[in-house]
């Protein structure tokens, strides 16, 4: 067979290979965020550790961050000390993928030698501290750290591991059988890589690593020739925790890379909102590829070219120990960041600012004071929810549609059955996408409250609610976030707060922004959108000019 | 229309075979008739006690019934019976799927639970493509401005939390009236534990609108995850009027001509519905042509005796394929429908009911083959259809086919395709390929031929593995059946690919679903969610539940097919406590705790590698599947003689086992024997070719069946 054709093949089977270890994490793990929402990634490595293939799942936020780990695993552990049937675990911030809440797995393959590595991450429920939320000050209220170690050692269980977790966290069954999880997946990986390099007489990957590597670096290379050589830069404010924090990008494409540089950044934030290194790679490098090139796999040669640079201690490069939980919150505006920039550079390509940050809360759950029955229980409840996306140079926005992330959100019924939680509304909000030639897609309306018997504290993880998402060339901005109680009172984007008894929390999810100016959108797109409600009578006669 | 009074689980039943003579229902006899409706052709097989005829004749998409009656009237008059005489007509038609990828169904409304009016337009929230800016969201079935809500909420328990007042449901009644809907879907929040609120707004409906037809979700799928659930409910809702009168309309033509045998339809899950059954849930209608085609692998698996079986159908623009366990088709629970974006998951639409769980993978004959960004040869899913076809066609098709491919291979003999309708070119193929991936790759044409080749059986071979992983199955186990058009040309690469040694390519692949529609074995499974955790499990609650099912599995069976000796496999639906999805357990005669825990252990370790210790197990649910022993079928004969090859009949064949082209025997279909002859070889008939490589030795087996088994190296 001739070596093209033969690698090929074998470049197809890795991708199929981490397809198959995400899809056995996600059938044997326990958290919802994990088994109905995809929050999670899986890898397969060289014995270098760099990353030769990834399972496209819900988290563009892993995927450089994953890229990266497997060298720590080999700097801590020492790869002179692996043996078959090893199995290591993290889930340090700055080793991992930037919070308390993922854990990684890796697993090292062995032939005659080391050969390689499989890694997978996901997100657990809790991982104890405070519990999810914004309001740790460092990142030791955040939870349980646990450092690069074994979770098995030849085939066996760390069992002191697993009972220092077990004692440390809200649900133990969930969070120790998500690790399980996580080294079954890496096993079935690891299965199957051994039965391709049987079928091909592999002794090591050395040379399938340098075929996807050749190739791969050159498409991305070729993509990036074909760019004007600019300068660009943007920035974007966002609410923060207590003060609102400018995000700024500038953007240099070289002949061989695409440099995004966050100098003049705002600085650490005393609340749980910063972001590691890796993280912020690997949201930067997700917009740049999206935008440049969407086709070409992650792998370490397609992501080598894509640099990004940020001053330690600043928000998007924040050094232990800060508070990091919801590094996510300001990782998801970085997209919006970046493309404002690239639209500089590359006009009609980009959307308009859309929501960025999945709209997620932990509610926890305890039965009311006084009440006495034996069965009550405490739950936390996690649930992913997206507002809209921006509008496209020649498309609407999405409604209640995550980007730049892409888990999906629990089904209603399957959160109900986790605890006793009742999600009394979950549906599209009206005149919350911004006014353009394109409108930007909606966000959405929510009420959450607690099951007869029991009471609620609610964290909060919201942004937009002082800095909607802006329109672009001309549109308007969506609609700002809102979160209030039943009766009105206002709450606070992030953190973690009480619901009285009986009262619900009501969300109001934040919209895109428009794209071009209303003016432009043909009479036909208005009637469509007030024909289904996306849009109020008064709100086409305010924004659009539009009487029926 | 009946819209009442059902029972939440619809009965469904599947037909005894025809068997010889002890057949309670058909008679040796009677002829039965199979009918598949696909995209391009009506399938119309009859079958009289021992032969077998059979027709495609041209879909009529106004009106299906037209080319169903003039393929009933053509092999009536072959076989030399009269329409009267025919006993049973069993049907399976794609015109429900149709409906729903393009969109033609009935003026439908939702009603909803306040608060929860968009939930089939927000899906999963998610994206089905993560680097695509310029991503287009499937449409909802059914737009916003139809989605009505009523005030009502159930629990996850099934308790109410809010009852509908009757003034809400008496406006609701009003808004379907004044918006003339003719379907409204019904799908409340929990309705899975607690019917009651849909019962009581379809009770309304029916009262003031007796011809509005209605679906509710607690009938339609009682399962837990109300996007599924209710996109299901909306989707036999928006198919059901047109589907109740096509069947009306069939029925009436049928008996026109003096066909008044009893019509079944076959749905998705490979078992056989009455007409009312199917008009009332025909979105249980859906995929039931490649279910037919499963029932067939399935048949043939249980006529040479196999228990496991992977069956690989792969036809011009898609590829299927299947496990087939104990002779019975591997079922799922959900589905998707309509893929809008190149067969990604997550761009269709979600259909929760019983389905014979198939991967579908857009690769088949005109599958066009191109190079990427990375250098990499990129096959399919687009496909050049039959117009302009390959670029061998000499139709004006410029990009390479898999069939190209396959030509310049020396697989396809040019001048005898298609029985020699079609001649091929094989300069036009190697063009093609030239301009597409040799030049850009610097390979040569056979070698440019040979990766196209390779990568799409690399694909198929990644999906029956991801698929095989996904059900704990060890595929180097596994014979595969192969059927479809191009399935022959590749199956035994494939089966090296997958370590699988054994290939049978049976006789009459071309109606392959008409004939498995004829082939449904006599089985009922009844299943119960009845939850149970096994730290306080009772075996005598189990014992009364399985018997429960039992009774009633078999039941079924038995009115199907008396006397027949009945068999009975049992299930647990279990999972750790906590896990989201749970796995059947196959349950022995021991029902004591540790035996449940033993055998779900052992079943989470076929599947996942390792065990949890120290986690409670859980019962979701239970099911009894009763099945009447098959008896032997009718087929095809073949010589008792050895092969009749002409040993001057060869062809040059690209081998990929061996990396090379070697000279390979040409033996036509009728002429292969009972003893073995090793390959290489390929075995023409009129529609299609089986490749028999280096490492493989073919034979055939009484029934006409071409058996591929791989020969251990000397």
């Amino acid at each position: 067979m001739t070596d093209t054709v033969a690698h090929q093949v074998m470049w197809n089977r890795l991708i199929s290979i981490v397809e198959e270890q995400a899809q056995a994490l996600v059938r044997t793990a326990f958290s919802t965020s994990v088994r109905e929402a995809g929050d999670l990634s899986a890898g397969v490595y060289d014995s270098e550790g760099r990353m030769l293939a990834q399972a496209v799942t819900g988290t563009p936020g892993h995927v450089n961050a994953m890229a990266e780990s497997v060298g720590h695993f080999m700097r801590e552990i020492g790869v002179a000390r692996m043996s078959p049937g090893d199995v290591y675990i993290t889930n340090d911030p700055w080793w991992g993928t930037g919070h308390l809440h993922d854990i990684t797995v890796v697993t090292p393959v062995f032939r005659d030698k080391l050969v390689g590595f499989f890694a997978c991450t996901a997100h657990v429920v809790d991982i104890g501290g405070r519990g999810f939320g914004a309001d740790g000050n460092s990142v030791y209220e955040e939870g349980l750290r646990i450092p690069i170690m074994h979770f098995a050692r030849e085939g066996e269980v760390n069992r002191d591991l697993v009972g220092i977790v077990r004692a440390n966290v809200r649900e133990a069954v969930q969070v120790v059988g998500d690790i399980h999880a996580l080294a079954t997946c890496n096993e079935v990986g690891l299965r199957r890589l051994t039965a391709m390099m049987e079928e091909f007489a592999l002794s090591d990957l050395s040379a399938i690593a340098g075929f996807i590597f050749e190739n791969s670096r050159r498409a991305t290379l070729e993509r990036i020739a074909a760019l004007p050589r600019r300068t660009a830069a943007n920035e974007m404010v966002i609410d923060g925790f207590a003060t609102p924090i400018r995000l700024a990008v500038t953007l240099q494409i070289e002949e061989e890379r695409i440099l995004a540089d966050y100098a003049s950044t705002s600085g650490t934030d005393p609340k749980g909102i910063n972001v590691p290194l890796v993280y912020t790679q690997a949201y930067t490098c997700y917009a740049l590829k999206c935008a440049v090139a969407p086709e070409i796999p992650n792998n370490w040669a397609s992501l080598a070219p894509f640099e990004v640079m940020a001053p330690p201690g600043s928000i998007v490069n924040a050094l232990d120990p800060a508070p990091v939980a919801l590094r996510h919150v300001i990782g998801h505006m970085l997209p919006d960041t970046v493309l404002g920039a690239l639209h500089e550079i590359l006009p009609d390509r980009v959307p308009a600012e859309g929501a960025g940050a999945l709209c997620n809360f932990q509610i926890s759950l305890r039965p009311v004071e006084g009440a006495n029955d034996p069965g009550a229980r405490r739950a936390e409840v996690l649930m992913f929810n997206c507002g809209g996306s921006g509008a496209r140079p020649g498309l609407d926005g999405m409604s209640a549609t995550a980007f730049p992330s892409g888990v999906m959100t629990m089904p209603v019924e399957a959160v109900e059955q986790t605890g006793p939680v009742i999600i009394w509304q979950k549906e599209l909000r009206p005149d919350s996408g911004g006014a353009g030639t394109h409108r930007g897609g909606l966000g959405q309306n929510m009420q959450i409250g607690a099951a007869d018997g029991y009471r609620f504290d609610f964290s909060a993880m919201f942004d937009r609610v002082h800095h909607p998402a802006r329109g672009r060339e001309g549109g308007q901005p969506g609609g700002a976030t809102r979160f209030t109680l039943s009766d009105g009172t206002e709450m606070q984007g992030k953190g973690r707060q009480a619901i009285p008894p009986g009262a619900r929390a009501v969300l109001a999810l934040p919209g895109g922004g428009g794209y071009g100016p209303p003016g432009e959108r043909t009479p036909e797109q208005i009637r469509r959108d007030l024909d289904l409600g996306y849009v109020s009578a008064e709100a086409a006669r305010r924004d659009y000019g539009y009487e029926e | 229309m009946r819209n009442s009074g059902l029972p939440v689980c619809p009965a469904e039943f599947n037909l005894c075979h025809n068997g010889k003579g002890k057949d309670p229902i058909v008679s040796d006899q009677t002829a039965r008739i199979g009918v598949d409706i696909g995209g391009t052709f009506t399938d119309v097989v009859l079958e009289t006690g021992a032969a077998r005829v059979s027709t495609k004749v041209l879909t009529t998409y106004d009106a299906p019934e037209r080319a169903i009656l003039a393929g009933i009237a053509e092999i009536c008059d072959q076989a030399g019976i009269a329409p009267g005489e025919v006993g049973q007509i069993i049907h399976g038609t794609t015109l429900a799927t149709n409906a729903l990828i393009e969109r033609r169904g009935a003026h439908t409304a939702l009603i909803t639970t306040e608060g929860f009016r968009d939930v089939i337009e927000m899906r999963t929230e998610s994206r089905f493509e993560q680097y695509d800016l310029n991503l287009k969201l499937p449409d909802p079935l059914i737009p916003r401005n139809h989605r009505h809500v009523l005030d009502e909420r159930m629990d996850a328990e099934g308790r109410v939390l809010r009852a509908p007042s009757p003034e809400a449901i008496a406006g609701l009644v009003e808004t379907i009236r004044a918006g003339e809907y003719e379907s409204v879907a019904i799908g409340f929040l929990h309705a899975y534990a607690n019917p009651a609120h849909e019962q009581a707004m379809r009770a309304a409906l029916t009262a003031a609108l007796p011809d509005l037809s209605i679906s509710i979700s607690s009938e339609v799928s009682p399962q837990m995850r109300e996007y599924e659930r209710f996109n299901t409910t909306c989707a036999n809702a928006y198919v059901k009027p047109q589907m109740a009168a096509y069947l009306g309309r069939l029925t009436e033509r049928l008996a026109e001509i003096g066909a008044v045998a009893p019509v079944f339809l076959m749905h998705s899950g490979g078992g056989i519905i009455d007409l009312d059954t199917a008009a009332e849930f025909p979105v249980r209608l859906v995929e039931s042509g490649p279910a037919g085609g499963a029932i067939f692998a399935a048949d043939l698996a249980a006529r040479h005796g196999l228990d496991k079986v992977l069956s690989f159908d792969m036809g011009g623009t898609t590829a299927k394929i299947c496990l087939i366990k104990g002779q019975a088709p591997k079922t799922a629970r959900v589905f998707e429908v309509a893929r809008s974006y190149r067969f990604k998951k997550g761009s269709g639409m979600p259909i929760s009911i019983p389905v014979i769980d198939m991967v579908e993978i857009g690769a088949g004959g005109g599958s066009l083959a191109g190079v990427d960004a990375m250098r990499q040869i990129r096959v399919g899913p687009e496909s050049a259809s039959s117009e302009p076809g390959p670029a061998c066609y000499g139709r004006g098709g410029t990009r390479p086919a898999v069939t190209d491919a396959d030509l310049v291979l020396g697989r396809i003999d040019p001048g005898n395709f298609a029985g020699g309708r079609i001649v091929l070119s094989t300069e036009a193929a190697g063009e093609a390929l030239e301009a597409h991936v040799a030049g850009p790759l610097e390979l040569d044409r056979l070698q440019a031929a040979h990766g196209v080749s390779e990568m799409v059986d690399e694909t198929m071979a990644n999906a029956a593995r991801v698929h095989a992983v996904e059900n704990g199955e060890d595929l180097a186990e596994y014979t595969m059946i192969a059927f479809g058009g191009a399935a022959p040309l590749h199956a035994a690469r494939l089966c090296q690919k997958l370590g699988i040694g054994r290939l049978l390519v049976p006789s009459g692949a071309g109606v392959g679903s008409a004939i498995g529609f004829l082939r449904a074995p006599a089985s009922f499974e009844a299943t119960q969610s009845t939850y149970m955790r096994l730290g306080t499990y009772s075996q005598s609650a189990a014992v009364e539940v399985l018997e429960r099912l039992g009774a009633e599995a078999r039941g079924f069976v038995a009115r199907c097919a008396p006397g027949a000796e009945i068999g009975e496999s049992r299930r647990a639906f279990m999972r750790y406590v906590g896990q989201g999805w749970e796995i059947p357990v196959e349950l022995g005669p021991d029902l004591s705790p540790d035996a449940l825990r033993s055998g779900f252990e052992a079943a989470y370790a076929v599947l996942f590698g390792r065990v949890v210790e120290g986690l409670e197990i859980e019962i979701a649910s239970w099911s009894v599947n009763a099945i009447a022993a098959t008896p032997p079928g009718i087929g095809e004969t073949s010589p008792e003689q050895d092969t009749a090859a002409d040993e001057h009949l060869t062809r040059e064949i690209f081998d990929p086992g061996i990396g090379r082209k070697t000279s390979a025997r040409v033996i036509a279909r009728g002429a292969v024997g009972r003893a073995p002859l090793s390959g290489p070889a390929v075995v023409v008939e009129r529609e299609t070719a089986t490749v028999t490589p280096t490492s493989f030795a073919i034979h055939a087996a009484q029934d006409g069946t071409l058996i591929l088994t791989r020969e251990e190296p000397a």
